[in-house]
């Protein structure tokens, strides 16, 4: 094989993709493009690049150079032909079902889910008339009861918050194709290093880049994957995709863009008219983060394993909901999905319950108490105390934060350090 | 040539090498996708002549509309099928009939008819099917990564500018291959 044609690895692409020298300056490490608007050359190439008829940079809320290296850098890293980078993970939900649903359609998502989706899904979507049908990923025969002649999407993640779940997503993604719907998929929590669920039939993968991909706990962001592979036309369900665009002089995006329309349509549709632009700053400290993703998820996940064994030995805990333990549930899911680790984010149960957890964040000393994941830092948080502190004690046994949860976000610190708090902090 | 797949340095020797395409199946419609190709190219400095019997005689850009390939006064170095799959074969023997004959064939996105391929190439042209002549621009030029799409190249080379702006940019950059898209390889290889 030429060399030219040879398939570079994924810390490669981690480092390189999207990022070409500047044209004009030369600069190598990707420019912060700190700017709202660009110049165009002459007329006729303002009339073209409004028109989509040149590739190119009008305004930042529409695109921005920064931004688009990442946009490049995760949809090369996911194998999807584009991204779109979007100003957090729960806009690039958003931005996906403005282009898949009409008031009165219906999509179905997995229960076991990040409670900022299911609260966005349950509440915030009503508005726009989007409802949502749940199911239970320990079952797929509830995904396939749950399609209707109004099911336009069906939504999973790929390991789901808050941790310890390995979601199928071959089998879901079967039910998809028979739908005739997109599968989409947040694959935050593993990102592309432990899987890539365009592998596996994702149709659209989404993330916040708040966590692991940033990494680093000081940007939100989110970014929208076009795995290029649904047929939008096919059955004429999306008018966003197949129809003629009166915002675009009658253009049909399929049509015109192919493989890559769903990310056009999510941009000059969603991104334009609704706004939630990606600060250019962000996208440049999120891109530096996803340089040593590989490094870092390897870490996180080893780091994470250790402490799973370790609290698992503890007399002070019930159990521990980790894939990568041999004994876990979900054990061969995840030797399937994420062969290279089972991720950073997993809860635990205290025998003490609700008292024992607040006592723990407590007491932590290199643990941060508080509600983000996926940040080189060792992250805590009692759920029952603090995000489901409203619910009654039922639904919070239902929504997996039960008065003895707890939940870790392993970080990039030495394995024995962590280790140490966590054991100060419980016998404290 | 396998054309499932083609090599990066096959499609930028094509782009390279053609000075003048035409254009069979072009709409003066500006929200038809040929139209979109038309002007993009023209824009990057290749002259491109519109074929469509139903507009014969008119002009579009500047450019005169010509009914049928033997029509145009002037050698063409590559024709690009903008016609449905089944309409391939006529217009690849029309082209071959030309002279001179025109270098490569190239059927736009969606479009494949290995007959019509298998024909160009025994009569030695270079062929491509069911790409964008646009999007391949787009993506070897590193063009097509201001809107975010993979453009499955890496390289560690500045583009050229065209001039007229920096938003216009060169081929002449080397690139090597980047991230793939297999799944939508697949994907479109299913009816």
């Amino acid at each position: 094989m030429a060399d030219a044609e040879r398939i570079p690895g994924f810390a490669t692409l981690s480092i390189h993709a999207g990022a070409k020298p500047d044209p004009t300056t030369g600069a190598r490490a990707t420019p912060i493009y700190q700017t709202t608007s660009f110049v165009f050359d002459d007329v006729d190439h303002a009339a073209s690049l409004f028109g989509l008829q040149a590739f190119g940079n009008i305004y930042t809320r529409i695109g921005n150079p920064t931004c688009a290296v990442l946009e490049e850098r995760v949809a090369a890293l996911e194998g999807g032909t584009a991204g779109l980078a979007i100003a957090s993970g729960h806009a690039a939900q958003v931005v996906v079902m403005h282009a898949l649903m009409m008031p009165g359609d219906e999509f179905i998502a997995s229960k076991k889910l990040y409670g900022g989706s299911i609260n966005q899904f349950n509440h915030s979507y009503k508005n726009f008339g989007w409802n949502v049908v749940w199911a239970d990923p320990d079952d797929i025969s509830t995904f396939e009861k749950a399609v209707t002649p109004k099911t336009k999407a069906i939504f999973i993640e790929s390991l789901a918050n808050p941790g310890g779940i390995v979601t199928d997503i071959e089998a879901i993604a079967t039910v998809a194709r028979k739908a005739g719907v997109p599968l989409i998929v947040d694959n935050t929590l593993a990102t592309p290093y432990l899987c890539k669920p365009i592998d596996y039939g994702a149709d659209i993968v989404v993330h916040s880049l708040t966590k692991f991909l940033g990494g680093h706990g000081n940007s939100i962001g989110g970014m929208i994957v076009d795995a290029g592979t649904f047929n939008w036309s096919r059955d004429r369900k999306y008018p966003m995709l197949c129809e003629p665009r009166p915002e675009y002089s009658g253009m049909v995006l399929h049509e015109t863009f192919g493989n890559f329309a769903f990310a056009i349509a999510c941009r000059v549709l969603g991104l334009r008219d609704l706004g939630p632009a990606l600060s250019p700053f962000n996208a440049f400290l999120i891109l530096t983060g996803i340089e040593t993703l590989s490094l870092r998820m390897q870490r996180h996940c080893d780091n994470a394993l250790a402490v799973a064994e370790w609290l698992s030995q503890r007399p002070e805990v019930a159990w521990v909901s980790y894939p990568g333990l041999a004994n876990d549930k979900y054990s061969a899911l995840a030797r399937k999905y994420v062969p290279k680790g089972s991720g950073a984010v997993f809860t635990f149960g205290l025998k003490g319950g609700y008292d024992a957890g607040v006592k723990l964040v407590s007491n932590v000393k290199l643990f941060s108490h508080l509600a983000n994941i996926g940040d080189t830092r060792s992250l805590i948080i009692h759920p029952a105390s603090t995000t489901h502190r409203q619910l009654s004690d039922a639904q919070k046994v239902q929504a997996g934060a039960g008065p003895d949860v707890v939940r870790l976000s392993i970080g990039l610190e030495d394995r024995n350090d962590i280790v140490a708090d966590l054991e100060q902090a419980l016998t404290a | 040539m396998n054309h499932d797949s083609y090599p990066d340095s096959y499609i930028r020797g094509i782009l390279n090498t053609v000075k003048t395409i035409a254009m069979v199946g072009f709409s003066p419609k500006e929200n038809r996708p040929s139209y979109f190709v038309f002007k993009y190219l023209m824009e990057r400095g290749y002259r491109v002549i519109p074929v469509n019997p139903g507009h014969a005689g008119k002009e579009v850009l500047g450019q005169k509309v010509y009914a049928s390939l033997p029509d145009i006064p002037e050698p063409i170095d590559m024709v690009d099928i903008f016609r449905a799959s089944e309409s391939a074969l006529p217009v690849v023997q029309k082209a071959i009939s030309l002279k001179p004959r025109p270098q490569v064939v190239w059927m736009q996105l969606t479009v494949r008819n290995d007959e019509a391929a298998a024909l160009a190439e025994a009569n030695g042209m270079k062929v491509v099917m069911n790409r964008c002549p646009k999007i391949e621009y787009g993506r070897l030029s590193s063009e097509i990564s201001w809107i975010g799409v993979n453009s499955r190249t890496l390289t560690s080379k500045r583009a050229h500018t065209l001039g007229k702006g920096v938003q216009r940019m060169g081929l002449t950059h080397d690139t090597v291959q980047g991230g793939t898209t297999a799944a939508t390889d697949i994907a479109q290889k299913k009816p």
